[in-house]
């Protein structure tokens, strides 16, 4: 199963060197849950504050379920930010 | 008090300046900045006056905590009847100079009349008189800036003025201070610029007194500090990343506004975004951004200072853009780019500049640029009206070119002067223009965020998205999260949103403290300072006041609940893509509820008795 990993603002730098516009195509071998995938990446949990999977929110509860993310789904994770 | 007690008239049709007494009944209702003004205004100004003629006012306006040591204290507005929507405008800006007009001793200016010749007003504390700025007028801010800088030979003076843009007519043109910070919104430079008042230099040395509870005062702020440096955001994103951290986010979840909002992704968003910023360019090795920079008292810091890439078409053979300056924001970084689909980081910064030189709204500016691409990929306007300039999307030749002439009100730049609205109407396509009340749309696409859709058509200034900021909970989950594609709620949190900004757009804070702050963190500082009390109750009632009384002023200008719309595109067009997809703006199921919980009749009018429930004048 192929999805894209994005990791924005302070996160960045958790990203391989290889990352090109804050986004890496990351190959799963099983279906595996948001979390597991954001500990694989040492992205620290209280971090991953905003987490979208397509463009939309996933609540922190549904990052535990293995089934979340499907072949092709772009997922995309900030820490706490704002502006306007 | 915090209140110096105490402002100055300026009349420029007759040349005096006289000191009155504040009206204390008022500031203890409507405490100061955006509401005391606001009050003052609706007391001298016939609401159907012309905004451009010698009977509008202007009034230049500080908080009782603008000057003070509380964190993000140095906020001034300006306050007048906006010649872009025909309804009040309040438009609020950081840097310096409103620190130092409180510190010179004075509240407010209200400006009146028209000076038969070009002036400036100049204020050294106590001292303030009505120069002659003959060889001022036709310069820029930065020019403008400079000579008063050299004329008076103190490098701490504070100036605010306006530019060529406004002189030219411009309806969109702001009022510039500390180089690039601006009052930026509904066309109150071209007020300023219409009155002949050219610039306000300031020089204040008195300090900042009359704290009611000093001791408390202190403590408190001192807790409150501590907590927006905790804060993620306000501690670490907002420095690192300002508001541009959000073209990302708004992008990926399919409400980035693109190519006047015919699209809802843009797919160069990322080469202008936050994070394109921090990167090393391959010219110089050096990143578009150089550092972050504070207004006064601001402990958060979000602005961002950057350069453009000096090898750039944009400047290659102009070395006065070669240094560092005010660079890309948010709202500005999307109408210069995403809007108008460039996605040239450097070109955007360069726009960005001139807007900064010459007092231009980005937003509208950019939103209005994004309209005349749209007409003119349709063959409406034609390279005859551009004056051969091939103004398609996406092209920063056609975007640097055009904003060169707007800056100086030259050629198809008188045009794009006119706004969205007037332009659109001009060439027979007022579908076309993205706007309420004739102010352009900020960089939230309503189809995607449900509650901006209210926001943006119930503001009291036209389309803006500081005056209901409920990006922070649909996106951000601040102060918690809510579903952006739901319209369930909206009315509700579109009005609490409302009613706290404009209560702290009253105190001389910043709005940006409410990504940690709430109305329990900024009530104890302002009741330590202010005399009354002040609690977080009070302050909230104080907002819904203060929105009231604005709202009751553009009844009275003529404005309707026919006014509280959304152009079509966004009422009838589903979003192209994302989550939203096929998705309008549900404005019509947010919208009874909305004025049913405002106390307002169904056509939008204020009540008798909401009237009497806040004490508005009859």
């Amino acid at each position: 199963m192929n999805i894209t990993l994005k990791l924005y603002a302070n996160l960045s730098y958790l990203l391989p060197v290889h990352a090109k516009h804050n986004a890496v195509q990351v190959d799963l071998l099983e279906p595996i849950s948001i979390h597991h995938l954001i500990d694989l990446y040492h992205v620290p949990r209280e971090q991953a504050h905003l987490v979208l999977v397509n463009g939309v929110f996933i609540n922190p509860e549904e990052r535990d379920q293995v089934d979340r993310l499907k072949q092709g789904d772009v997922i995309a994770i900030w820490p706490p930010v704002a502006g306007g | 008090m915090a209140w110096t007690r105490k402002f100055l008239r300026v009349n420029l049709t007759d040349g005096t300046i006289k000191t009155e007494a504040l009206n204390m009944d008022w500031a203890r209702e409507y405490l100061g900045q955006r509401g005391l003004a606001t009050r003052y205004f609706v007391a001298e100004v016939d609401p159907k006056v012309d905004a451009l003629g010698p009977d509008n006012k202007l009034i230049m306006t500080t908080g009782p905590l603008t000057g003070t040591m509380a964190s993000t204290g140095g906020r001034y507005s300006v306050v007048t009847k906006s010649p872009l929507t025909g309804a009040i405008a309040c438009s609020n800006s950081g840097g310096f100079i409103g620190a130092e007009m409180k510190n010179a001793g004075w509240d407010m200016i209200i400006f009146e009349g028209k000076a038969p010749s070009p002036v400036y007003l100049y204020v050294e504390n106590d001292h303030a008189e009505l120069v002659p700025a003959d060889d001022l007028w036709g310069k820029s801010v930065w020019a403008t800036d400079e000579l008063l800088h050299q004329k008076y030979q103190d490098p701490q003076l504070r100036i605010c003025c306006v530019g060529r843009s406004a002189e030219a007519g411009c309806l969109y043109s702001a009022i510039v201070n500390d180089l690039h910070r601006a009052a930026g919104r509904s066309g109150v430079g071209t007020v300023m610029a219409s009155k002949n008042l050219k610039a306000v230099a300031v020089r204040g040395t008195k300090g900042v007194g009359n704290i009611k509870d000093p001791i408390r005062f202190m403590k408190t702020v001192a807790e409150q500090k501590k907590v927006l440096a905790d804060n993620a955001v306000t501690g670490a994103g907002l420095p690192k990343y300002g508001t541009q951290v959000l073209m990302n986010v708004i992008n990926e979840m399919g409400a980035l506004p693109t190519r006047n909002m015919r699209e809802v992704k843009f797919e160069g968003a990322h080469a202008v975004s936050g994070e394109a910023m921090h990167e090393p360019r391959k010219s110089d090795g050096k990143p578009n951004l150089t550092r972050n920079a504070g207004c006064f008292g601001c402990t958060i810091a979000c602005g961002r200072i950057s350069t453009i890439d000096r090898g750039h078409f944009s400047v290659e053979t102009k070395p006065e853009y070669w240094g560092n300056s005010g660079g890309l924001e948010y709202e500005a970084a999307w109408a210069l780019g995403p809007d108008t689909g460039v996605d040239d980081l450097n070109a955007l910064t360069y726009v960005n500049f001139l807007c900064n030189e010459d007092g231009m709204d980005p937003i509208s500016y950019g939103a209005t640029v994004a309209a005349a691409m749209e007409l003119y990929e349709m063959g409406v306007i034609t390279q005859e009206d551009t004056g051969g300039i091939e103004l398609k999307f996406g092209s920063a030749q056609a975007l640097v070119a055009v904003t060169e002439l707007t800056a100086k009100g030259e050629g198809f730049g008188k045009i794009l002067g006119l706004g969205s609205k007037r332009m659109c109407e001009k060439y027979g396509h007022p579908e076309l223009s993205m706007t309420v009340k004739g102010q352009e749309f900020p960089a939230y696409d309503p189809r995607g965020i449900q509650g901006m859709g209210l926001t943006y058509a119930t503001s009291n200034r036209g389309a803006c998205h500081l005056r209901s900021y409920t990006v922070s909970s649909e996106v951000l989950g601040i102060p918690f999260k809510t579903d952006p594609l739901a319209t369930e709620g909206k009315p509700e949190l579109v009005i609490a949103f409302q009613d706290a900004t404009a209560a702290v757009d009253s105190s001389g804070l910043c709005i940006f403290t409410t990504f940690a702050w709430s109305l329990e963190n900024i009530a104890p500082q302002i009741d330590a300072a202010c005399e009354g009390d002040w609690s977080v109750e009070k302050c909230a009632e104080l907002g819904a006041r203060v929105w009231n009384l604005e709202r009751d002023f553009n009844m009275r200008a003529g404005l309707t609940s026919a006014d509280d719309t959304l152009p079509p595109r966004l009422l009838k067009d589903g979003a192209n893509t994302g989550p939203a997809q096929g998705k309008v703006a549900g404005l019509a199921e947010m919208l009874p509820k909305y004025y049913e919980l405002r106390g307002w009749t169904t056509e939008g009018q204020l009540t008798p008795e909401t009237r009497a429930r806040y004490g508005l004048p009859s």
